[in-house]
């Protein structure tokens, strides 16, 4: 589905991606853990294509397809979204206008949020005043009413009560159809740093970032529980 | 002191109204069905509706003369203001109290040859919730229009008023001179809805004062979206009265060649009196000086001020001037500004969500402009957004 090549990226001049190499086939979960800082922000932005992240070097494919210089959009269109981890506050936009926007379908959009108890928020204009927990929810269901083959989600779980967590653990879940066994078709991404979101979605694959490269790639619960006993320092060692 | 108070122009005003004729020269229309296809559209487009049945009350001024006066309101008194001059006895208590005859070149002209304007009473404890209209429409080339409102929300009365001041289209040159005097009296609320819809060679000089007593409201929206040589407008209220509240919202964009001027002042002088000025502008390469000063003179009293501009051409200019003015420790003042282009990584976001650049501009832009407006009719709500629409076209 996902095919990083040599992947090397600046962020205002600065070299922050240096050769990454990933793929991602179809119905996969991978998990990327890494340090603040590592540079997994900058490869998700980059995936979607955000003015700002040059692309220096490397290409990313797409089903099939050399995405590396189509626009934001027709990445949307082909099937790739984004769960920001700070989405800015669209002033007058309704959350409402925003979902009809990604389902295509104001009904869709209205029904989703009451499946999710977000009714209320339909007429608030989106992300203000949104709690950290809210934003996170605003996200999934654009996300869900957007339906990507491809989920790109930004620390999911960072400032989420445990309440919440549920929730938007079972959110991800219907995005990357965990809830089907076999032929799963939706894939994804999750960057996390705390490795926490795992309790609630399982991953295929895992690995870790450091310094704008992939050190180490393995069983993401393996990886997890290094990284909660050891710190990134032994991923740091380890260089497979 | 503003600018337009301090009238350093003044020779040039003086200059300005002689290049018009008296709108008692031109034509009037004494009747609707006088009216044409293309004055009916246009007014249309400012929310004026004369079909039968829509609005409770209209008052329409075509040039100098009164096309329509109706109000089938009981309880709320609407005339001519030449009339109720009449019926009042001058109108002595209201009759340029908060506008100063003396104030520019404009308002001297406006004292010495009135066209005319409308009076609209709301009687004690009459709460009238449909809108009223009003209609100030230029209709012939080259004149000067010079009219004198006042309106009296009388004690718990309740008053909505939806003004649209329009000129007929392609007219090559016009100037509205509009006094208005508003009254609202102690627990009266007064909603006034202003839309602009003049011509590109028009200029505007409204000259408005507001005194809201004890308990009263008074709220302004003000929108005005399409092209114009030059408005210049900065309504001052005054709350004489404990925990009077006014609020004044404003919505203008800016085409290339318009130059407009706009703001407001509020003069606390009652305790636990509240107000907030909030303006949203957009230039597409004309000029705009968002004023908005408040003057604090009362304890406990709180007021707020809000510029957001945005900047969607390289020409035009958007100048914020927000003021606050403490005369007393014991206040709560605010003020917020900021003008700019869209974020970028506001259009992104959207552009992650599916849209196109184009469409994710339109929407941000349009979100910026939805001020939440109070009574505002559901059909010039979708003009507002077809305007806003329209102007993006041209980008």
């Amino acid at each position: 589905m996902l095919k990083i090549q040599d992947l090397w990226v600046d962020v205002q001049g600065k070299e922050v991606l240096k050769g990454i190499n990933l793929e991602i086939g179809r119905g996969e979960t991978h998990c990327l853990f890494g340090k603040n800082g590592s540079g997994k922000t900058t490869l998700l932005m980059t995936l979607m294509g955000f003015e700002g992240y040059k692309v220096k070097h490397g290409n990313i494919i797409f089903k099939g397809k050399d995405i590396t210089n189509m626009s934001v959009n027709e990445r949307a269109e082909m099937g790739i979204g984004l769960s920001f981890q700070r989405p800015p506050t669209l002033r007058g936009v309704k959350l409402r206008d925003l979902l009809t926007i990604c389902a295509k379908d104001a009904d869709r959009a209205v029904s989703l949020a009451l499946s999710y108890g977000f009714e209320d928020f339909l007429d608030r204009e989106v992300n203000l005043g949104f709690s950290g927990g809210e934003i996170k929810k605003s996200e999934l269901l654009q996300l869900l009413a957007q339906d990507p083959d491809f989920t790109l989600l930004d620390e999911p779980e960072s400032g989420v009560d445990v309440e919440n967590l549920n929730v938007i653990g079972e959110m991800i879940k219907k995005l990357l159809q965990k809830d089907i066994h076999r032929n799963r078709t939706k894939s994804g991404l999750i960057i996390t740093h705390t490795g926490f979101i795992l309790n609630y979605v399982t991953a295929d694959r895992g690995h870790v970032m450091l310094d704008g490269k992939i050190m180490c790639q393995g069983n993401p619960l393996e990886i997890f529980e290094g990284i909660q006993k050891y710190g990134y320092q032994e991923c740091i060692k380890c260089q497979f | 002191m503003s600018v337009l108070e301090n009238n350093k122009n003044g020779s040039a005003d003086e200059e300005l109204l002689k290049r018009f004729r008296p709108a008692s020269e031109a034509e009037t229309v004494r009747d609707v069905s006088k009216l044409g296809e293309e004055d009916l559209v246009k007014l249309r487009q400012t929310g004026v509706v004369l079909d039968a049945g829509d609005r409770l009350g209209t008052f329409l001024q075509t040039n100098c003369g009164v096309t329509k006066c109706e109000c089938q309101v009981h309880g709320v008194e609407m005339l001519p203001i030449t009339e109720a001059l009449k019926k009042y006895d001058g109108l002595s208590e209201y009759w340029w109290k908060l506008v100063s005859p003396g104030k520019d070149a404009f308002t001297r002209e406006t004292e010495r040859d009135l066209d005319n304007g409308y009076f609209i009473r709301a009687l004690p404890g009459q709460k009238v919730v449909y809108p009223l209209q009003t209609c100030l429409y230029i209709r012939s080339d080259n004149v000067a229009q010079r009219v004198h409102n006042v309106i009296i929300a009388e004690e718990g009365s309740e008053l909505h008023v939806i003004t649209g001041c329009a000129t007929r289209p392609h007219l090559t040159s016009g100037l509205h001179i509009g006094v208005s005097e508003f009254f609202v009296k102690k627990g009266a609320k007064l909603v006034f809805t202003m839309i602009h819809n003049w011509g590109e060679e028009i200029y505007v000089r409204p000259r408005t004062g507001i005194r809201v007593e004890e308990d009263g409201i008074f709220v302004s929206n003000y929108v005005s979206l399409k092209g114009v040589k030059s408005i210049q407008t900065f309504p001052t209220a005054t709350l004489t009265g404990a925990r009077a509240l006014v609020r004044f919202n404003s919505v203008i964009v800016a085409p290339e060649g318009a130059h407009i001027d706009s703001g407001a002042r509020v003069i606390h002088e009652g305790p636990e009196s509240k107000s907030e000025i909030i303006s949203r502008t957009i230039s597409y390469g004309g000029t705009v000086i968002a004023r908005g000063h408040l003057v604090g003179k009362a304890p406990d009293i709180k007021a707020h001020l809000e510029c957001q501009g945005l900047m969607l051409s390289e020409r035009g200019v958007i100048h914020a001037i927000p003021e606050l003015e403490a005369h007393i420790a014991d206040v709560d003042m605010s003020h917020e500004a900021a003008v700019g282009r869209i974020a970028r990584e506001e259009i992104e976001y959207l552009m992650a969500r599916g849209l196109s650049e184009e469409e994710a501009t339109s929407t941000i832009v349009r979100g910026f402009l939805n001020v939440k407006i109070d009574g505002l009719p559901r059909e010039l709500e979708e003009e507002l957004q077809a305007a806003v629409d329209e102007c993006h076209k041209g980008m």
